[in-house]
């Protein structure tokens, strides 16, 4: 066990970090608008080798070799100097790895350097109103019309749909086929007559959440990514990219840290509350699941290194509930550190800038949002599900006959 | 980087496992367990002629030169077995002497220690739940100790006592020299008894470096409990699992039934990933003097939580039987008791943990 990376890694950091200095960005520059100046920045980071790391450079990635130790420097190093990288947007994030494995050599093509450059906004139509955890009963149609495929029906908690130019999602196309091998996943060009997009608040108060309506919506046959009746398996793997997402350490320390700074800047009882034994303790046992999950990673990502995956996989397939749990432990605590605070509505800025946690109303809306996780991309009730059964061999559930009609 | 085992530890591990599984299956262990002796001289003798009883002693001292990071995944393996005897004191008896002891008190004891021919324990705590070094308050005047030591673990069998001082110095003490009284205190753990020893006016020797060593042993003696809380709350889970695999009502598996799977699940999550956590403060506490105090508290407030609430679970888990005298969780449940309550509850370990996080 040595956690002291080698020489290489090292330099590698130091030019890293050196590359770095160049965000925020200088002189003229500083003058874009903020999303030209982060673009800019990310495309800098891809031509020297640590934006979209795996991504071949025929596609518009940075071509570098599979290394999970200098992808964990690049993503904490990117986090320290708040530069943008990688990002958290559905199109890069999700969709492009799932096009590298899946797509055909056109599709990689058309889609994957324009998604990569920010030309392309995607959003992700999986749910229904119908089929949100039972996600392979989803109804929504699609037909194929000569060379197109003819899409009826409706998708909800679309994130980012307005504003996006694509969606891509899971449609039925073989209706006589058993519920899995009914779906295949489609890539749908949003701007047309067929699709109507209409927001839908989210209890924060934020507008990211939309309903989106199909009626004779039309994509080209060609825009299908793996075979008919395959979209269940390619969304596992896109599901899969998600709860990679969702169970990055680095939220979690963050917020611990800022929780941390609240309790010192908060009064309670006429001190500060970081001197309170009650918010100490409190404070200490969140960071042991806090700390967990930061070595946890270390040892996964040792392991991934070796390509000794299996022997982490049961920790593997907890980091999405372990981050949501510990991330809501965090919220709790700091929205008690609130007081009287935790009666104010977030503000604007709250709502518009991502992970506000400098002022009080910033922390309301986090709290809030700390609900999220534990919905999104696999509800904490099927990770147990999949936990139980896929991890500790445990039988399937009792299946309740349905009702007869 | 490489946050992982190494083969020669995980093969030590393994071995440590299957020693456990052979020697002391289940109805070995109840039969320790019910007679309440709290050592098998047979198992002892098994684990020293393995090299457990003198891992971390250098190997001019017919020791194995090992370090904590092995010791806790011994630990892990004799918790998840809650394997009985003397391994704990003995370990930390035999760190103290290690590092806070001289020349002459090392050729002395350790190779004796290291066959495990000699068995030591190390008394911590004083009245008050006094654990920490700082709060000692016996004393040696004049080569003379006296004061009474509570909660010392197989003080019974013990050869060697290593006493904390007032101060946070460190004695050897010989349990068979006058003015030493040994008294049983019916600890709720039976693998592994619980002693109070007083002493008035018995010979003892002061410990050359023992302030130093002994927040050091602590810290240890912090760590080992928490690997062998994680090793006991990975056995009561699988037993659980096992459980609900198995009994049936409403005409079907219990393990068929969401809200026993979640639970199981829940827990799983709960533990499974601290295992790095373990490996993480223990080589914490070889390699990275920086937070070797801070992780060694931050694991064992952590780990002897969580354990005990695993166990309070598995209880539940295993119904009517659960909580009986019968079925196996009771044991592994009192070895949780142990191991939450020694050095520390969470409460006051966590203290520290904010304490030393600069908050």
């Amino acid at each position: 066990m040595n956690l002291k990376f080698s020489k290489e890694y090292d330099a590698y950091r130091e030019e890293l970090q050196a590359f770095l200095k160049g965000w925020p960005l200088q002189g003229e520059e500083a003058e874009l608008a903020m999303q030209e100046q982060e673009q800019l920045f990310r495309q800098r980071g891809i031509e020297a080798g640590y934006v979209y790391f795996e991504i071949p450079k025929e596609y518009g990635g940075a071509g570098q070799e599979p290394d999970v130790l200098k992808r964990a420097i690049i993503t904490e190093e990117y986090a320290r100097a708040g530069a943008p990288g990688d990002g958290v947007n559905q199109g890069p994030a999700l969709l492009a790895p799932t096009l590298i494995e899946f797509g055909t050599e056109e599709q990689k093509r058309q889609f994957v350097p324009p998604t990569l450059r920010g030309k392309l906004r995607w959003c992700q139509g999986y749910s229904e109103p119908g089929a949100g955890s039972d996600l392979a009963s989803l109804q929504c149609t699609a037909v194929i019309d000569g060379d197109e495929w003819v899409i009826n029906g409706q998708k909800i908690w679309t994130s980012n749909a307005k504003g996006a130019d694509y969606l891509f999602g899971l449609f039925r196309t073989e209706p006589e086929a058993s519920k899995h091998a009914g779906i295949s996943y489609l890539l749908v060009e949003l701007s047309q007559p067929g699709i109507e997009v209409r927001p839908l608040k989210q209890m924060t108060g934020s507008l990211d959440f939309n309903e989106v309506f199909f009626t004779n919506a039309r994509t080209p046959a060609r825009n299908i990514v793996g075979k008919r009746g395959e979209g269940w398996a390619v969304s596992r793997a896109t599901l899969k990219h998600e709860r990679n997402l969702i169970g990055n350490p680095n939220m979690m320390r963050e917020h611990f840290d800022s929780t941390i700074a609240l309790a010192q800047r908060t009064v309670r009882n006429g001190r500060p509350a970081i001197e309170d034994p009650l918010i100490r303790n409190r404070l200490a046992e969140i960071e042991g699941y806090v700390r967990t999950a930061e070595v946890s990673n270390l040892r996964q990502m040792t392991a991934a290194a070796k390509g000794e995956e299996l022997k982490v996989m049961l920790p593997m397939m907890m980091n999405k509930l372990y981050s949501t749990d510990t991330m809501q432990k965090i919220m709790i605590l700091a929205y008690d550190l609130l007081g009287a605070d935790g009666m104010l509505a977030p503000t604007a800025e709250d709502i518009a800038s991502y992970a506000r946690t400098h002022t009080s109303t910033g922390f309301v809306e986090q709290y809030i949002f700390s609900q999220g996780p534990a919905i999104a991309g696999g509800a904490t009730n099927i990770q147990l599900n999949i936990i139980g059964e896929r991890g500790l061999g445990l039988p399937r559930d009792i299946r309740i006959p349905k009702k007869p009609a | 980087m490489d946050f992982g085992l190494t083969e020669e530890q995980e093969l030590l591990q393994e071995t440590v496992r299957g020693f456990v599984a052979n020697e002391c299956p289940p109805p070995r262990l109840r039969e320790i367990f019910d007679s309440g002796v709290g050592t098998d001289p047979a198992l002892w003798q098994g684990m020293a002629e393995m090299g457990l009883a003198g891992l971390m002693i250098p190997e001019e001292f017919g020791g194995a030169g090992m370090e904590l990071l092995e010791l806790a995944l011994v630990a892990e393996a004799l918790g998840s077995g809650v394997l009985p005897g003397p391994f704990l004191g003995h370990s930390l008896a035999a760190l103290a002497l290690v590092l806070g002891g001289d020349e002459t008190q090392k050729q002395k004891w350790l190779p004796r220690l290291a066959t495990g021919d000699a068995i030591g324990t190390y008394a911590a705590a004083e009245e008050g739940s006094r654990w920490e070094p700082a709060e000692w308050r016996v004393e040696v005047q004049a080569g003379k100790l006296s004061g009474a030591k509570l909660f010392v673990p197989h003080a019974d069998i013990a050869d060697l006592i290593v006493v904390g001082c007032v101060g946070g110095g460190l004695a050897l003490v010989e349990r068979t020299t006058q003015g030493v009284v040994v008294e049983n205190m019916q600890g709720i753990d039976r693998t592994r008894p619980i002693f109070k020893v007083t002493f008035d006016a018995a010979a003892a020797e002061v410990l050359e470096s023992g302030r130093a060593a002994s927040l050091r042993v602590r810290d240890a003696a912090l760590v080992l409990l928490a690997a062998d809380s994680f090793g006991l709350a990975t056995s009561l889970i699988q037993m659980s699992v096992d459980y609900a695999k198995t009994r049936e009502q409403f005409g079907s598996i219990i393990g068929q039934f969401q809200s026993v799977k979640h639970q199981l699940a829940r827990l799983a999550t709960d533990i499974e990933p601290t295992r790095a956590l373990v490996w993480y403060a223990a080589h914490a506490f070889d390699h990275l003097p920086e937070d070797a105090e801070r992780a060694a508290a931050l694991v064992n407030s952590h780990l002897t939580d969580r354990a005990m609430h695993t166990a309070r679970e598995s209880v539940e888990l295993h119904g009517g039987l659960g909580f009986t005298w019968k079925c196996d969780v009771q044991m592994w449940y009192k070895r949780a008791m142990f191991n939450r309550s020694a050095f520390g509850t969470p409460d006051t370990v966590r203290g520290r943990v904010a304490t030393l996080g600069g908050w």
